[in-house]
């Protein structure tokens, strides 16, 4: 998963959103783990359009 | 340096704070952890909360949080149809606009009077299981692995909710039951200083928009979109960047302030409780599905769970069974308001914009005296049966 840190308010919408549970934010950093099965909910969710999926354009 | 408590609660929300504080009264030693390096910011909130939610969870208001009283309500339809409900007809249902950063703090102190340990910049990162039952946290504590003991751990990460996941409950969310949301502070408005407003519709698909007052020319202007309805990564933003251009009392403002948000609309968890572990406030999925506002709940929940494990941790037993009144308090006061509003909600979606508006105007020339959901829909059941006939069991 990209983070665009700029665009990021780290509100935390795509951690609760995650069905994996795969998203954790640290304050302001956002990690995501390997459970993470690329379903793309968190980068729809996003308020701001802060998150890409790698190798999507 | 401690590291065994009877209760370590994570997160210092006014669900964790309020947990923190009954419990700590009862005589448990109990320890906040909060990953952030300021309680209540940065803010993630619309304000909003009525008179009588403070009061059940036995909260006296104190006016150094206040920031705005509110006389009353506006909801506008797509069409610009207005209904006002003003604080006679809402009762206690209206009331105030907090400052949040100050009621979290506030609350939080309450904690610490009562004799709770508060650290913060201590993040959990997962829990501690032996077998079936939850022992404790592991944590980073300004970027140092810790482990954390514990008789019982008090989920209270809100809508993040990822401790109760961790130990095993489910609290995972389906798209249609998230709202995601975005909000300005902002000021030098045109807006009433004294009117909470909500504008439905399609302007915010499946959600609203509000605007809360801060005090003269300065209010909370925020936008709510159901995940399920987005299409385009950022859209929720955009919704409300447009809907205050096209907005004159609001394009002439500039903003002070930005946060963004996730809000469950969704039934409550099945499983508050498990040996060694507690879900209290937006972690348990209890805010209204209809409003979206979770602090009045959150507060109750936390007061019911702080009570019940001061007299765990008195009796040495955090067992499941133990904790089992807390799920009994707070399902009793708020779960058939929750699973009624959450079918109303799912009702609200397939309104379209033209309903909404022959439902506002019904509203605005009908005679509601007391606000309240029931009341709302007996109003629309007058003039349009077919709108309600599948909440016939609601009314
Ligand atoms: C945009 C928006 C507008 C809202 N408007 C309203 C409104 O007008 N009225 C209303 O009643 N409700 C509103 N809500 C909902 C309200 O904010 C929540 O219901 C309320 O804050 C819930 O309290 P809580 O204590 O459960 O969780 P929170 O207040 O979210 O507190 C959780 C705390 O846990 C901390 N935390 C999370 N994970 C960890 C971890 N792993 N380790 C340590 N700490 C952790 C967080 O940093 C946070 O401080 C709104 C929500 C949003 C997003
Ligand atoms: S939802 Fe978007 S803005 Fe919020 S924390 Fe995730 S990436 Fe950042
Ligand atoms: S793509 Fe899906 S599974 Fe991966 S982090 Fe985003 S929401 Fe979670």
């Amino acid at each position: 998963m990209i983070v665009n840190i700029e665009k990021c308010m780290h509100c935390g919408a795509c951690v609760g959103s995650c069905p994996q549970n795969a998203v954790y934010l640290n304050e302001i950093v956002l990690e995501f783990n390997e459970d993470c099965n690329r379903c793309g909910r968190c980068v729809r969710i996003c308020p701001v359009g802060a998150l890409k999926m790698e190798g999507k354009r | 340096m401690r590291t065994d408590y009877d209760i370590i609660v994570v997160g210092a929300g006014p669900a964790g704070s309020m947990t923190a504080k009954h419990a700590a009264r009862k005589g448990a030693r109990v320890l906040m952890i909060e990953k952030r390096q300021e309680i209540g910011a940065p803010l993630r909130c619309a304000e909003g909360v009525n008179r009588r939610g403070l009061e059940k969870a036995g909260v006296p208001v104190d006016r150094r949080w206040v920031s705005t009283d509110i006389s009353g309500a506006k909801l506008v339809s797509p069409g610009g149809h207005v209904f006002r409900i003003d604080e006679s007809q809402a009762g206690n249902e209206v009331g105030m606009v907090l400052e949040r950063h100050l009621f979290d703090k506030a609350m939080a102190a309450d904690a610490a009077r009562a004799g709770a340990e508060i650290w913060l910049k201590t993040a959990a990162v997962d829990v501690i299981k032996e077998g079936e039952r939850v022992v404790g946290v592991k944590a980073r504590r300004e970027g140092e692995p810790l482990r954390l003991t514990a008789g019982c751990v008090v989920a209270a990460d809100g809508f993040e909710s990822q401790v109760a996941r961790w130990a095993g409950i489910d609290t995972s969310l389906k798209a249609g039951d998230i709202t995601t949301c975005f909000q300005y502070r902002m000021t030098n408005l045109r807006t009433e200083p004294d009117y909470c407003e909500f504008i439905i519709g399609s302007v915010a698909p499946g959600g609203y928009i509000w605007i809360f007052p801060k005090g003269d020319d300065t209010a909370n202007v925020g936008i709510g979109v159901l995940a399920s309805k987005l299409e385009k990564p950022g859209e929720v933003k955009r919704y409300l960047d447009d809907w205050i251009r096209k907005d004159e009392r609001l394009s002439c403002g500039q903003p002070l302030e930005a946060l963004a948000g996730g809000v469950s609309v969704s039934p409550p968890v099945e499983r508050s409780v498990m040996d060694g572990l507690i879900l209290v406030g937006d972690s348990a999925r209890i805010i209204d599905p209809i409003t979206g506002g979770g602090i009045a709940n959150g507060l109750l929940a936390g007061m019911h769970a702080g009570n019940v494990l001061g007299d765990c941790a008195q009796a040495k037993d955090f067992s499941e069974e133990a904790m089992m009144p807390y799920d009994k308090l707070w399902r009793d006061a708020m779960e058939d308001r929750l699973w009624r509003n959450w079918m109303a909600k799912e009702k609200f979606l397939t309104l379209s914009d033209s309903t909404l508006d022959a439902v506002i105007e019904t509203l605005s020339t009908a005679n509601v005296d007391k606000m309240s959901v029931h009341n709302i829909l007996i109003a629309i059941k007058e003039r349009h049966p077919e709108l309600v006939r599948e909440f016939e069991e609601l009314i």
